[in-house]
């Protein structure tokens, strides 16, 4: 077992559900701050690969590594359940559906987690949330419940939530695909000031021109495995595999 | 003997203290049988088959009985194995348990219903499945079930009137007392049953703030 | 577990069962009666009707079953209604029961969709006939399932003619706890035999509800 080199690393990562193989053999490395999409049609595999970097898919084969740390260390019951805990308070995650919590307030949703796992203060929460809310613009409906939310501001908390614990990286699953289009831009303002900020994000999206202007790399997948992987410049203009044109051309003719 | 209401003013007193006693039993068995009906709810659906199947049992055994059976076994059968309890105490246990068998089945339905993103999400946050289920999954089930919670309260006040079987000196039984002495039953049990009503309504009252005060958060 | 103590008592428990399972039956009979009526008087077109509908179900929902057991029992010579125990236990927890399955039989007629009331009128049916016809064949089979959680109660609800000493199921259990000091036995023998009857009966509704279900 070598010692892995990049931030993220992904080594062989493999998964099936009885004889089905929804991923085969991925293997992927995300540098600190560079930013990932992840591209390619329903079923493809690509959120089951999103999952299973926090681990709420577990891999059947393969490792996955942040920060030079296994995250599906293989270890009894127990203390697995420990360092998973552990790993996932250093990885955010943002759901296409929210998964807000509806009893909490916003505020609550955001300082439940570190309020429980860090054990910070009342006043730390307080201040940790106000932060973080206003980060995404959404301090004024600090007090609010989530069902009193449109679509887009509850991303944005969803994602205010992830940040307060303060992740190494963080993961979009979808995050737009459940959204209105006009509420869509307010969430990818986020998405684009993390960037800016040199966060580390692996992006599930189905948005072709968010994946252009925000990441470093593009992955297309299809059928569990990396069809074609480069900077969008050359994934989207010029691609080099049939799967990826014709992809490319079926989203363009969809998005008409 | 027709009616004559002025048997009651001496008795007053005895009432009054009656209502006190089956407004603490029905509190007492309701927190019970809240919090129980949560635990057996848990363990119905999380703890492993060994400990899962006896209470099942067990469950089935209150569903399938009269409370007032249930009700003489608890307090005679502790009796039998040495565990000598205060008629009240009996009465909270019989009450409270027997009701949060039935909160227990509400519960495991919510529960159930709550969406499995919430799990994801908290578990995503670095919860435990344990916090994961105090803090997001049972906040959310029983502010689903508040309303019929509520009408098992409400039927657990009307049931706290069996206790008196077993002499607990709550308002059915202070009634019995009066009876006892001034031999009209009409009188007594119509006023018991006016209390019973006014109880009924206050807690009806109650549960309505509750229910919508948790409107909010939908 | 004395086993030798339940063999020799319960031919009398069996005995006890027979007048629980008559009580239940008299009792659940008298208070689909009482619901039938109570749900007509609640749902009528005349305020009168309605309100003593709602009067009838709030008293009778709001305060203890063996409340209402004991005022009829004891406190009806008083006002000149002299009933037996068997007679005050039937009467008594009918009522009772009816003021539930009131609620109940309301729940279903009104559950269904005011188009189907609607579209029977248009067609020149009655008000009486557009209900007789059309809501009611519909409220009934939504109604097996519900009145089958009033029975379960009904049929644990008999114990309660036991404080007025009908020797019924909990009757027996009672005394015999008290003659033999052996509360888990008796209340064995108790349990399984109310467990049976209310486990066939569930069966028996549960076969009633799929019988009358309409193809989904």
């Amino acid at each position: 077992m070598t010692a892995p080199h990049s931030f993220v690393e992904i080594r062989h990562a493999q998964k099936s559900y009885g004889t089905l193989e929804v991923l085969k053999d991925i293997s992927l490395n995300v540098e600190r701050g560079q930013i990932v999409a992840i591209i390619g049609p329903s079923g493809s595999g690509k959120s089951t690969l999103l999952r299973a970097i926090n681990d709420l898919d577990p891999l059947t084969g393969g490792e996955i590594w942040l920060d030079g740390v296994q995250v599906n260390k293989a270890l009894p019951h127990r203390q697995y359940e420990k360092h998973i805990n552990q790993m996932r308070q250093e990885i955010g995650m943002v759901f296409q559906h929210f998964n807000l919590f509806p009893h909490l307030t916003v505020r609550e949703n955001v300082t439940m987690a570190p309020k429980l796992l860090k054990k910070i203060s009342d006043k730390e929460a307080d201040k940790l949330a106000e932060e973080q809310l206003d980060h995404v613009g959404m301090l004024e409906r600090i007090d609010y419940y989530p069902a009193q939310l449109s679509g887009g501001q509850k991303q944005r908390v969803a994602i205010a939530r992830a940040l307060a614990m303060k992740p190494k990286l963080m993961l979009f699953d979808e995050a737009t695909s459940a959204l209105d289009p006009e509420l869509v831009e307010e969430v990818n303002l986020v998405m684009k000031k993390l960037a800016q900020e040199h966060m580390t994000m692996i992006i599930v999206t189905h948005e072709m021109d968010f994946a252009a202007s925000v990441c470093d790399r593009v992955l297309f997948m299809d059928q569990g495995v990396v069809v074609e992987e480069g900077p969008p410049e050359q994934v989207f203009r010029n691609p080099t595999q049939e799967r990826t044109r014709n992809f490319l051309r079926k989203h363009l003719e969809g998005a008409k | 003997m027709g009616l004559d209401f002025s048997v009651l003013p001496p008795f007053y007193g005895t009432l009054a203290l009656g209502v006190l006693w089956t407004v603490a039993i029905t509190a007492a068995s309701a927190v019970l049988s809240f919090f129980g009906g949560i635990l057996l709810a848990v363990i119905a659906l999380y703890a492993p088959m060994a400990i899962r199947l006896p209470f099942r049992f067990l469950a089935w055994l209150f569903m399938g009985t009269p409370l007032l059976l249930q009700l003489f076994l608890i307090y005679f059968g502790l009796v039998q194995i040495g565990i000598d309890l205060p008629a009240f105490v009996a009465g909270v246990i019989g009450l409270g348990f027997h009701f949060a068998v039935y909160n227990s089945e509400l519960i495991q339905t919510a529960m159930i219903a709550v969406d499995k993103g919430q799990m994801e999400a908290a578990r995503t946050l670095g919860l435990s499945r344990r916090q994961a289920l105090i803090k997001v999954v049972v906040p959310q089930a029983v502010r689903d079930v508040i309303p019929p919670i509520g009408n098992n309260m409400i039927a657990l006040l009307k049931d706290s009137a069996l206790v008196s079987v077993i002499g607990v000196s709550e308002l059915t039984l202070s009634a019995q007392r009066a009876i006892g002495q001034t031999y009209r039953a009409f009188e007594f049990y119509a006023a018991a049953a006016v209390l019973y009503y006014i109880i009924n309504l206050g807690m009806e009252a109650v549960l309505r703030w509750f229910e919508n005060r948790n409107r909010l958060y939908r | 577990m004395d086993t030798e103590l339940i063999l020799k008592v319960y031919p009398y428990f069996l005995e006890a069962a027979l007048i629980t399972i008559e009580l239940s039956v008299l009792t659940i009979a008298l208070g689909l009666i009482c619901g039938a009526l109570g749900a007509t008087a609640r749902l009528s077109r005349f305020k009168s009707l309605r309100f003593l509908g709602a009067a009838y179900v709030s008293f009778f929902r709001g305060t203890p079953a063996l409340i209402q057991l004991f005022l009829l029992y004891f406190g009806g010579p008083q006002i000149g209604i002299q009933l037996d125990a068997f007679e005050a236990g039937v009467i008594g927890l009918g009522v009772n029961i009816g003021a539930y399955m009131t609620e109940t039989m309301r729940g279903a007629i009104i559950a269904i969709d005011k188009g189907q009331g609607e579209a029977a009128r248009t067609l020149g049916l009655s008000r009486s006939q557009a209900f007789r016809k059309v809501v009611l064949p519909q409220a009934l089979r939504l109604m097996i399932r519900p009145l089958g959680v009033n029975i379960n109660a009904q049929i644990k609800g008999t114990a309660l003619v036991s404080a007025i000493s009908v020797v019924e199921l909990t009757y027996t259990a009672q005394r015999y706890i008290g003659s033999t000091y052996k509360p888990f036995e008796m209340f064995f023998l108790a349990g399984v035999l109310y467990l049976v009857i209310i486990t066939i009966t569930g069966k028996g509704v549960a076969y009633l509800d799929r019988k009358v279900r309409l193809p989904a």
